[in-house]
């Protein structure tokens, strides 16, 4: 009885059938899952900010510690100046790690091991990064294609290679987004159909795997989430810190 | 050959690039260690370090994945 371990990553719609000029917009169990995640991530901070108290509760000081991770982190890759972009970073942080986490429970569905899904965060933050580099150094942003220190020679060349590594950040970022996301739920899969397959005698080691794996899968989740807040905090000091 | 041979070797080929990935996760770590123990107050600001260099490094392994998968099963 084992099931294909690619089944899982099928998006099928849930609900009526809403099609605009041939364009599919029906309700998705993608869409359902981003819903849910975003609901919970609203009711996380609501729930924590309802009373305020110097000495924190329990959820607050969940709240705080999210908070400060984040805010820590931006200080130490962006520096101060960031502080307008904490909100769309501590977003970004969020709604993937959510995304990520919901993905493991059972019969749930991995948002972002949809190639589309990581694909527009990453190009949002790509294209988001581009326009406020080119907003606050002018046509002097082109200046991060040249660094500094290089022998006239050698110029065309290396100038060629950054601008190739710079178009390839978008697609790095995604990619290892949807790649770990998809390999380790297609593990986890291949694994389940083995301890079905093996039945009572043999089923105990592919169990135990399966349950090691289950805790890297939730390693792996957050550690996503935040190579993607880390690297997108990366790219905004090449933008805004041009000086150093 | 047949396409269908063809596309399996293919994606076996692509998983030699795991080679390059398992040296490297094990230089970032021993580096990681060694330098901790010689000062432990310190490693614990690189922790985050590590933690993105392994990510880093894992992505390039993941890449090798992607390259299998699209010659299995998109050409």
């Amino acid at each position: 009885m084992a099931t294909n371990p690619m089944h899982q990553f099928e998006v099928h719609r849930i609900g009526p059938s809403l099609s605009i000029n041939g364009i599919d917009l029906s309700f998705t169990n993608s869409s359902l899952f981003m819903l849910i995640s975003s609901a919970l991530i609203i009711i996380f901070f609501i729930a924590g900010t309802r009373k305020v108290n110097i000495v924190p509760g329990k959820i607050q000081l969940l709240n705080e510690l999210v908070f400060n991770f984040i805010s820590k982190m931006i200080n130490e890759t962006v520096g101060p100046n960031a502080r307008p972009y904490f909100p769309f970073i501590l977003t970004i942080f969020l709604f993937i790690l959510t995304l990520n986490m919901i993905g493991l429970l059972p019969y749930a569905f991995t948002v972002t091991s949809q190639i589309i899904i990581t694909f527009f965060l990453a190009i949002v933050i790509f294209i988001g990064v581009t326009i406020v580099g080119f907003a606050k150094n002018g046509i002097g942003f082109l200046k991060i294609f040249a660094p500094s220190g290089v022998p006239i020679f050698l110029f065309p060349i290396i100038v060629a290679i950054e601008i190739i590594s710079f178009l390839s950040r978008p697609v790095s970022l995604s990619v290892r987004l949807f790649a770990n996301m998809l390999a380790g739920h297609t593990m986890l899969k291949v694994f389940g159909g083995f301890v079905v397959s093996l039945g009572i005698i043999g089923g105990w080691l592919p169990l135990s795997f399966s349950v090691a794996l289950t805790a890297l899968e939730i390693l792996v989740a957050f550690l996503q989430a935040y190579v993607f807040a880390v690297l997108s905090c990366i790219y905004l000091n090449d933008a805004l810190n041009m000086h150093h | 050959m047949e396409l269908d041979a063809a596309k399996m070797i293919g994606a076996g080929l692509a998983a030699i690039a795991l080679a390059g990935v398992g040296i490297g996760m094990g230089t970032i770590f021993g580096n990681y260690l060694s330098a901790a123990i010689r000062n432990p107050s310190a490693a614990q600001k690189q922790f985050p370090t590590l933690l993105l260099g392994f990510a880093l490094t894992e992505a390039i392994g993941l890449l090798a994945l992607v390259i299998a998968l699209l010659i299995l099963f998109a050409f």
